[in-house]
């Protein structure tokens, strides 16, 4: 039976909603599960998954643990898996998870399966799936040492709603500081400001490419807030400034998968598909009916962009009522 | 400053759409190589870190490769060279008996005799999409990381600004060399890469340079030595093994709509999205 370690990821004193995703990983796997958050205010934002089924949550409160270094949180995240036995310990793969797993897996001598898209409990031995080359093949792979650290794809593993019970909330000692940590110093976080969902939670995102030029959000926002989405981009719509580089979807972006995914003005690279080809609803708007987009598009719509969105805006008010 | 940067070939992202899997494994026959883009960029961007934006030819450091591969992975190794790095190592291994964990563990075998004061590399190679080498490295290191680099100011010496592209913006760090730092998409911006001795106006063009012929041919009298893993580690059990390859599930085939009106009725009354 496995034991299992989530990292929660904390921001702006509470726990990140992509945490719920390695939550739901750990209900998946079976056996019992424990939730550990660190940062300044861990105490307060553990109390927001105590009704998760978690055996405990336990909770590193912490002023040297307000930014999210991984210098920092690594110590106290692998005492934690060490002290409580814990045989796997899994993070959600944001930039969050990615950037801090790794070392996490080094102190633990452990093995690192990372942005895994499935898991498999073969006779207690546990096998993972993960997508590789960018998206265009799912790899079978195990993890050959006893603890094991696993990240798991947030669009791939549906957020944990609460089971109710109340799990009591444990106090973690601060471990022993690592020299690496002295060498790195916090200087700020440029924040997105944006009052449109994440694009890791939205059920619908509106996503743009380089043919909106300067007219990225002029063109995309009414539709956006018509349909209360999140707004994504392509690699090209992001290098060339049209919109923010934290927006870009595909391989070596955010992987999304909403129930509805509109792809306007994006040719459909594989490097774009890998990160919402598990969209439930996709529809293309571009203006080549050749554009890889339409080979993966539920609905596809050959047109000029911007005559054709403002009239999607008309329409969509219109069948709104 | 004197940086190593590992790199990585891997079958041609472009062309990875003809990645066949047969009997549960993955055949790269046919399959084209090419640098790890990010591991390209990472050498544009030890480069750039390395000289005067203005007069590129000399360079004010050391920039050395290193890939682990087969005797043909010099070929990646070569190129490098040619656009201006230095030095080059192969350590000899197919990729069978790797993964990020040995790659990390020979790599900081290789950091304790090389002593660079940088690593720079790519956040991900593109055939795995692990992206985990860095981070381990700079466990394994003891030293401090920046990864998914989006900028980088070489203000002196002694520590790196960088600019990190995260999942809600970018988060500034300064770190103190030596260091591990991965590097993002934007980082060959025109504007990305600030060593100190580029002027501040100057702007790179967008990418990476490309090699001139003169410099390819001098690239084949550049140094380039070859190591065993064995030098490196003694250690090469696997800690993540691949059992088996399928083809992901297909999507089914959509249609075209002729109108936005038509869309619309779709969405409401088919896909019931709206
Ligand atoms: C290492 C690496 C990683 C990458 N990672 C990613 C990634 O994570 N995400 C990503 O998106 N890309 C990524 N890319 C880039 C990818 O290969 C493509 O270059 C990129 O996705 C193209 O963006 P685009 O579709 O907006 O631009 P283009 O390919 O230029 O396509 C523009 C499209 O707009 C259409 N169009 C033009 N005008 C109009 C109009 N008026 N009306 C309607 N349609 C119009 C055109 O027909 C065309 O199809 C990566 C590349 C590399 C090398
Ligand atoms: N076989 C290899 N040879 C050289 N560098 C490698 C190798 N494997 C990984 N790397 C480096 O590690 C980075 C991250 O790779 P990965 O963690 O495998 O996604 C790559 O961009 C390379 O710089």
């Amino acid at each position: 039976m496995a034991n299992i370690l989530v990292i929660a990821e904390m921001q702006d004193g509470k726990v990140r909603k992509s945490t719920h995703s390695a939550i739901t990983f750990a209900r998946q796997v079976g056996g019992t599960f424990s939730i550990l958050v660190l940062g300044q205010g861990a105490k307060a934002a553990a109390a927001e998954v105590t009704g998760y089924g978690a055996q405990a949550v336990l909770a590193c409160d912490d002023a040297y643990l307000a930014q999210p270094l991984a210098e920092r949180i690594a110590p106290t995240a692998a005492a934690t898996a060490k002290s409580g036995n814990f045989d796997v310990v899994v993070v959600t793969a944001s930039s969050f998870g990615k950037d801090l797993a790794p070392r996490v897996a080094a102190k633990l001598s452990a093995g690192y399966a990372p942005d895994i898209n499935g898991v498999k409990s073969d006779g207690g031995k546990l096998v993972f799936k993960r997508p590789v080359f960018a998206g265009n093949a799912f790899a079978t792979c195990e993890v050959t040492t006893p603890v094991k650290v696993v990240s798991v794809r947030q669009s791939e593993f549906a957020a944990a709603e609460p089971s109710g019970g109340a799990s009591p909330i444990q106090d973690v000692a601060l471990a022993a500081k690592d020299a690496a940590a002295e060498a790195v110093e916090f200087v700020g976080l440029e924040a997105a400001k944006s009052e449109r969902p994440d694009l890791g939670e939205a059920k619908v995102i509106v996503s743009g490419g380089r043919a909106l030029k300067e007219k990225f959000a002029e063109v995309l926002d009414p539709l956006a807030n018509l349909l209360g989405a999140a707004v994504g981009a392509s690699r090209a719509a992001c290098d060339a400034g049209y919109a923010p580089a934290e927006l870009q979807v595909g391989q070596t972006g955010r992987v999304v998968a909403p129930q509805l995914y509109v792809a306007i003005g994006i040719s459909g690279a594989i490097q774009h598909l890998a990160g919402m080809k598990g969209s439930k609803t996709i529809v293309a708007i571009n203006k080549d009916p050749d554009a890889p987009i339409f080979q993966v598009a539920d609905y596809g719509l050959v047109a000029d962009l911007f005559t054709a969105v403002p009239e999607l805006v008309t329409e969509l008010k219109k069948a709104k009522g | 400053m004197k940086i190593l940067v590992p790199l990585k070939r891997v079958a041609d992202p472009d062309n990875a759409n003809k990645v066949k899997v047969n009997a549960g494994k993955l055949e790269t026959t046919g399959l084209e190589w090419k640098p790890n883009p990010f591991d390209e960029y990472a050498v544009e961007t030890a480069l750039r870190l390395t000289e005067n934006g203005t007069n590129t030819k000399a360079r004010q450091g050391e920039v050395v490769v290193v890939t682990f591969g087969p005797k043909e992975a010099e070929t990646t190794l070569r190129g490098a060279l040619a656009t201006g790095a230095d030095r080059a190592i192969r350590i000899d291994a197919t990729d069978d008996q790797l993964d990020g964990d040995i790659v990390a563990r020979a790599l900081k075998a290789l950091v304790e005799k090389e002593k660079p004061d940088l690593v720079l590399l790519g956040k991900q190679a593109v055939d795995g999409d692990s992206n985990q080498v860095g981070q381990l490295l700079a466990e394994y290191l003891g030293w401090p990381q920046a990864t998914f680099a989006g900028t980088i100011k070489s203000e002196d010496d002694k520590s790196l600004l960088v600019g990190r592209e995260v999942d809600g913006g970018t988060i500034s760090l300064r770190v103190k060399l030596p260091a591990v730092v991965s590097v993002d998409l934007r980082i060959v911006a025109p504007k990305s890469v600030k060593s100190k001795f580029t002027p501040d106006t100057h702007a790179y063009p967008e990418g990476v340079r490309f090699a001139a012929l003169m410099a390819i041919m001098a690239a084949k009298k550049k140094p380039l030595v070859e190591m065993k893993l064995a030098d490196l580690t003694t250690d090469t059990a696997l800690k993540i093994t691949y059992t088996g390859f399928e083809l992901p599930p297909a999507r089914k085939a959509g249609i075209k709509v002729k109108s936005v009106p038509e869309l619309v009725e779709k969405l409401k009354s088919e896909a019931k999205v709206l």
